[in-house]
């Protein structure tokens, strides 16, 4: 041992070395080119492959854009317009289409008059998602968030400001029917809230509002224009579909993800069986079913408004697929957190709304949220029940003018490029919320 | 082998009063077919501090989970602070609030702070405003000696500090009575000592513990007797210095010398 290092002048470094530049090649664009597009014969050979497709399209679709029309009649104008000024036998975007039409997009055939009306109800849906979106701003904002779903609906289809306002009654009874019947044990109290306010829906709501409403006359502030459902159409009818389907399907979808898990047989059951029925049908066949099929179901004579069908069953079918995702979440959580949380006595709904769900819904933000996407694109498959949805349902309607017969690529453009909007809001915000949520510092 | 308790010990309020805190009667456990606790009889007196020993799979987890029915037992009686165990959920959660328990993976809540951690089951059990709450909570961070950590996430404290805060966590509901499964088993040495002496001090205000360690250290300070079990069943217990100096039975010696031998 001690001879082992006999040779070894001792050592003691006295002056750091400073870090030095990397060699040129090792860094910068140089490098980076190197690595990322020319490693080899294969990658150099699909970097040349990409070139040549990205070449091909942007030749196609560059100069039909450079030559973008704004202003004209109609189609054949817009293609005169074209080869005037680029020649015969060029081909050109024609934007007059949505410079003339785009209200029609946006709108549907909702009454011109009352524009504002939707307008001012998307944004006051900012508003009310703002407080359910960033938790920095004031609580009591939640208030006007829980109003909303009132206020936007009365907006929308007009009527008598009793009727949104009898249905939200209901639920404050329901919430007073729970708050007095507790005492009496919770199955009684959960009983009395569900079934009280369907009662007060069912035989009271409509005819007080009703006559309120007849008491207290049709005039400006207690009444707006009713506006039928079928006047919807384009994305008013694509927005109020899509955030009553997100709404409504996360609650729910939370709810079938704990039924899934539940010990409760029954329970148990019929969770998974709604889960695994709705996710094995198309959504177009649960389409076709709320605008057919409801009808002899319910008792003649109740118009139930295909709008509310369908978000009924949009609704559905996504909280089908986000139970399964949450139930991804839930299965990811360690025992030790529903043991932590039973050994301090939290009971089943505290531990699972204080420790359990918050944790299991941050791991599974990513799927919620492309469902949340799905649904809203799905929205444009009401076509099929005869409502006029952006993509199709108006994109044809326009078509069918012989002002624009023809035109076949910019509302497509138009339309897609809003979804595109929404969409990519809704992922940037998911990661948003991941990075703020992000506390294991793993 | 008593390398980490370095102190002297404080028993001036160690005192084994009369009361019963847990009575175990014939209590038996079946995983499956599975026989996991045989014939189990046990009385834990208020003030006691018992450490709880035996090889892997002897079933000393399952024991003292079924103490605050983590694990349900199939016959046989459990009675907890006077309150019997049974699939009553009000007398459970009644059962858990008094009952604090120490896992050895520490089961923090990690989207919590630390002193939301703390003080969680206080509001929402207890009902104690938060206010309240958030100083009961600072003052058993301070006694395990991590007040500062207080507005930090789990996943940034070592080991040790994270079952301090645990102990804490548990302490904030005033148990009567603190469970730990081997609540040192999964830290490193220096953080080993720093946890055992927060678990001595409890022991010396008084605590009724019960222990799951491999700690003979801690149990030759700390306990006043010491169980050991093996295949379900209890084998041996005495009071810590007649069981390691005399152990009575086979498996026991065989044990003991396992675990001290070298
Ligand atoms: N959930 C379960 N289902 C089936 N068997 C189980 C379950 N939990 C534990 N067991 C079995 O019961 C026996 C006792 O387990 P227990 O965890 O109580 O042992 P232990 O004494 O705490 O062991 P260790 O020192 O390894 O923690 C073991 O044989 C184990 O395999
Ligand atoms: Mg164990």
């Amino acid at each position: 041992m001690s001879d082992t290092h006999a040779q070894t002048v001792p050592f003691v470094r006295e002056t750091m070395l400073p870090p030095a530049q990397p060699p040129t090649n090792e860094a910068g664009a140089v490098s980076w080119l190197r690595q990322n597009l020319f490693s080899g014969p294969l990658n150099i050979a699909l970097t040349i492959l990409g070139l040549l497709t990205i070449y091909y399209l942007l030749q196609e679709i560059v100069p039909w854009l450079m030559r973008s029309v704004w202003e004209a009649d109609n189609i054949a104008q817009c293609r005169q317009i074209v080869a005037e000024r680029w020649g015969a036998g060029a081909t050109g975007a024609c934007w007059a289409v949505i410079r003339e039409r785009w209200p029609q997009f946006l709108y549907g055939f909702y009454p011109q008059h009352l524009y504002w009306r939707p307008t001012l109800a998307l944004a006051l849906l900012f508003v009310a998602l703002a407080p359910v979106l960033f938790s920095a701003l004031p609580r009591r904002l939640m208030w006007f968030s829980l109003a909303y779903p009132f206020v936007a609906f009365w907006l929308l289809w007009g009527g008598s400001v009793f009727l949104p306002i009898m249905v939200a009654a209901g639920f404050v009874i329901g919430w007073a029917a729970y708050a007095l019947l507790h005492r009496f044990g919770t199955i009684a109290a959960v009983a009395g809230a569900v079934l009280i306010p369907i009662l007060w829906w069912l035989f009271l709501a409509g005819d007080l509002s009703r006559d309120l409403a007849g008491l207290l006359g049709r005039s400006a502030p207690l009444w707006l224009e009713p506006v039928r459902s079928d006047k919807f159409g384009g994305f008013v009818l694509a927005i109020t579909i899509g955030v009553s389907g997100i709404a409504l399907s996360l609650p729910l979808g939370i709810m079938l993800a704990l039924g899934r898990r539940s010990d409760m047989f029954l329970i148990k059951a019929l969770s998974v069986s709604f889960i695994e029925f709705i996710r094995g049908v198309p959504l177009i066949t649960l389409l076709f079913t709320a605008s057919l099929l409801l009808n002899y179901f319910l008792p003649p004579g109740t118009t139930f408004d295909i709008i509310l069908r369908v978000i009924i069953m949009v609704t559905l079918f996504a909280a089908a697929y986000i139970a399964e995702v949450i139930r991804g979440g839930l299965a990811a959580l360690p025992r030790g957190q529903y043991e932590a949380a039973d050994a301090l006595g939290l009971d089943y709904w505290r531990a699972q709304r204080l420790i359990i769900l918050p944790q299991a819904l941050k791991i599974s933000i990513p799927g919620i949220v492309s469902t949340f996407i799905g649904l809203f694109k799905d929205t444009t498959l009401v076509v099929f029940v005869g409502l006029l949805d952006p993509l199709k349902g108006i994109t044809d309607a326009v078509r069918a003018s012989t002002d624009w017969k023809g035109i076949y690529w910019e509302p497509y453009i138009f339309v897609g490029l809003i979804f595109f909007a929404f969409n990519f809001a809704m992922s940037r915000y998911s990661m948003y919320l991941e990075r703020r949520l992000k506390t294991d510092h793993r | 082998m008593s390398e980490v308790i370095e102190r002297q010990i404080d028993r001036s309020h160690m005192q084994v009063s009369d009361e019963v805190a847990i009575q175990i009667s014939q209590m038996n456990k079946w995983y499956g077919s599975f026989h996991v606790l045989r014939d189990i009889n046990m009385t834990v007196h208020k003030g006691e501090r018992i450490v709880i020993c035996g090889p892997s799979g002897s079933g000393k987890s399952t024991l003292i989970r079924c103490i605050n029915r983590l694990e349900e037992h199939q016959s046989g009686q459990i009675v907890v602070d006077g309150i019997e165990l049974t699939s009553d959920l009000k007398n459970i959660d009644k059962v858990r609030s008094e009952v604090g328990m120490v896992f050895q993976h520490f089961n923090l809540f990690p989207h919590l702070t630390i002193l939301e951690n703390c003080t969680l089951a206080p509001i929402w059990v207890r009902k104690t405003p938060r206010k309240e709450a958030e100083e009961v909570a600072m003052h058993y961070l301070k006694k395990v000696k991590i007040p500062e950590q207080a507005y930090k996430y789990p996943g940034q404290l070592s080991g040790g500090q994270q079952q301090r805060v645990a102990i804490a966590r548990s302490l904030c509901m005033k148990p009567r009575i603190m469970l730990f499964d081997e609540p040192t088993s999964a830290l490193d040495p220096e953080m080993i000592k720093e946890v055992l002496d927060t678990m001595i001090e409890l022991a010396e205000e008084g605590m009724t513990m019960l222990c799951v360690t491999h700690e003979m250290g801690f149990a030759q300070a700390v306990a006043n007797r010491v169980i050991f079990m093996d295949q379900g069943q209890i084998v041996e217990q005495n009071e810590p210095g007649e069981f390691f100096r005399n152990p009575k039975s086979e498996r026991t010696k065989l044990f003991l010398s396992q675990i001290l031998g070298h």
